[in-house]
């Protein structure tokens, strides 16, 4: 269990002031010159050294992405995903109206580890109060001179820009992100050129989550070996998760990485609803992975290579939790619904796959399909699946995936004939 | 609020505003500020009319069908107009799981109205959204730009009354 000194985000539950005078108590903005005076090889390396992994969803080495950075770029960006849209997450949520500072500290690190000029924060939309936190937050920094040019005087400029979301859960994806900014739809770009040779407006970028950024300065200040330290090998640090669905007390709270399902549900979040063995299955990190079914939740770690041996994954580590009273196929059939509103429609097998698989899912909730039906469904699954520009396409095969892997019977059962 | 469409053209605080927007982004790259000066319009109009959108590209020296794709792509701007508060209810599975269908029908039962729909009183305008990124809150409504969450029915009714004496 992570003792509260580990813990990197000391005011999640927003029971302190979110602005300046209460981040500087709680650690914020303390050495950060000293760490910026560091240098760009050396902040990669510690962040290398701690072992974090993206917090993002797809939990891709930190360290490594920042190398890929060009070393001798005329111009370089940092942009800060804040566009958290996947079902179950609200993480970035409260990081970003209770922590800022946090964020904007770890904006100014990681933008002298990659040697960028500018950062974006990309905050979604419907967040307009978090938005106003953050633009004051920001205010306050530039008035210090935290951010800004020669910020915190260590010879370093960085400005920080907030570029408003619309509503749209594919400018999560990072480079629909880039396009957003650039004021356009939010079509994912074909990869090659990685934003790390081509990125916004054309420059080398890199695209990080609001946990990853705002875990950096704990990261520098407390050192590498100490967040390695911290959940299991290849695994390690802290996490936020959510708990939503059908717990007594569903919560945001930073755990160690590898905790069980079963205690972070019972100590966190007042247990499912009816006890333990009232519960069907959990959707582990988002609705993007695949469900487990109790049997698995028995005894499953949470990290991303458990998650991930388990044929699921940990992804945002957003825990949604269904209990026996769930219609399992209508809750899947929610998130198909999701997938084929939020396809951007650019690639064909997904903006039509998606429908075609909202419109199975549909008549599957009133068992009003053939026998051959599951077997057509999980095909069409297949035949999305990495066919598709970005990962939406596999984000929405995914669940209904798991739904037939672990539910086939309740499916079957449900068949009128 | 009005559905005639006249010629549109910022207030001079809003040009302010849109002046500022646009000094985000790199020269040269002025059209990036689509999105943050149709924000700009809708806060000013209620809704983003086609007139207000040529004027944003004009303003912004992009042709107009980048602002048009713009305001068509982002399901946040109300290419018609809502009324005075927008009621945007999440129906995705963690806010279904906590009932959030119970949530909308009784917004529908109070109201009379069904989802697309604006009360005659032009007060109140019902709207489905997928998920608001408000999970352990669940269920969770947006009303115009702020979270109203742990709802019940009773909350609802309480809220629609509160709104409707405002």
């Amino acid at each position: 269990m992570l003792k509260e000194q580990d813990k990197i985000f000391t005011n999640l539950n927003g029971k302190e002031t979110p602005l300046l005078e209460g981040a500087k108590k709680r650690g914020s903005w303390q050495k950060t010159k000293e760490l910026l005076d560091l240098g760009s090889e050396k902040i990669i390396e510690e962040v290398k050294k701690s072992g974090l992994r993206g917090r993002g969803g797809a939990g891709f080495s930190t360290g490594l992405k920042w190398s890929f950075m060009p070393k001798n770029t005329s111009k370089a960006y940092l942009v800060v995903n804040a566009d958290e849209s996947e079902p179950g997450t609200c993480k970035d949520r409260d990081i970003s109206r209770y922590e800022p500072h946090k964020l904007l500290e770890g904006i100014l690190l990681a933008g002298r580890a990659i040697s960028a000029s500018v950062a974006y924060i990309y905050i979604r939309g419907e967040f307009y109060n978090e938005y106003l936190v953050l633009k004051k937050a920001l205010e306050e920094a530039y008035k210090e001179n935290l951010i800004g040019k020669n910020a915190c005087k260590s010879g370093y400029d960085l400005d920080v820009f907030i570029h408003r979301g619309a509503g749209a859960y594919i400018c999560g994806e990072e480079t629909a992100q880039l396009e957003s900014i650039e004021g356009k739809k939010g079509f994912p770009r074909m990869k090659p050129p990685f934003p790390a040779g081509v990125g916004l407006f054309g420059y080398p970028t890199t695209i990080n989550n609001v946990e990853t950024i705002a875990m950096v300065p704990d990261i520098l200040n407390r050192g590498g070996e100490w967040f390695a330290s911290l959940g299991k090998p290849n695994n390690t640090g802290t996490k936020v998760f959510c708990i939503s669905g059908h717990v007594n007390n569903p919560c945001n709270v930073e755990e160690e990485l590898g905790i069980s399902l079963r205690e972070l549900i019972e100590k966190y979040a007042g247990g499912v609803r009816g006890g333990w063995d009232n519960l069907l299955a959990v959707i582990p990190g988002g609705s993007s992975v695949p469900l487990i079914p109790k049997s698995i939740c028995d005894t499953i770690e949470m990290d991303f290579d458990s998650l991930r041996a388990a044929q699921s994954g940990l992804g945002t580590a957003a825990v949604i939790v269904m209990d026996k009273s769930t219609d399992i196929i209508a809750a899947i059939e929610r998130l198909s619904h999701f997938y084929m509103h939020e396809s951007c429609g650019q690639c064909t097998p997904c903006r039509e796959g998606t429908g075609w698989m909202w419109r199975i899912m549909r008549r599957m909730v009133a068992g009003n399909i053939k026998p051959g039906e599951v077997d057509k469904l999980l095909d069409l699954t297949t035949q999305i699946e990495g066919h598709t520009i970005c990962a939406l396409g596999d984000a929405a095969a995914w669940p209904v995936q798991g739904l037939i892997r672990h539910f086939r019977h309740i499916i079957e059962e449900r068949i009128v004939t | 609020m009005k559905e005639k469409e006249e010629q549109f053209s910022f207030t001079s605080d809003n040009l302010r505003k849109a002046k500022k927007s646009i000094e985000m982004y790199p020269k040269g790259r002025e059209g990036s500020a689509v999105m943050p000066l149709l924000y700009l319009v809708q806060e000013q109009c209620g809704w983003v009319p086609e007139s207000a959108m040529r004027y944003v590209a004009d303003m912004l020296h992009i042709p107009h069908i980048r602002v048009y794709e713009v305001a068509n792509f982002y399901t946040m701007y109300n290419l018609k107009p809502v009324g005075k508060y927008l009621i945007q209810i999440c129906r995705t599975t963690p806010c279904w799981l906590c009932n959030s269908e119970e949530v909308l029908n009784t917004f529908k039962k109070k109201l009379g109205i069904n989802i697309g729909e604006t009360t005659k009183d032009n007060l109140f305008t019902l709207k489905e959204v997928e998920c608001l990124g408000a999970c352990v809150n669940a269920p969770v409504v947006q009303i115009n730009n702020d979270f109203y969450e742990n709802l019940t029915p009773e909350k609802v009714e309480n809220i629609i009354a509160e709104l409707s004496s405002k």
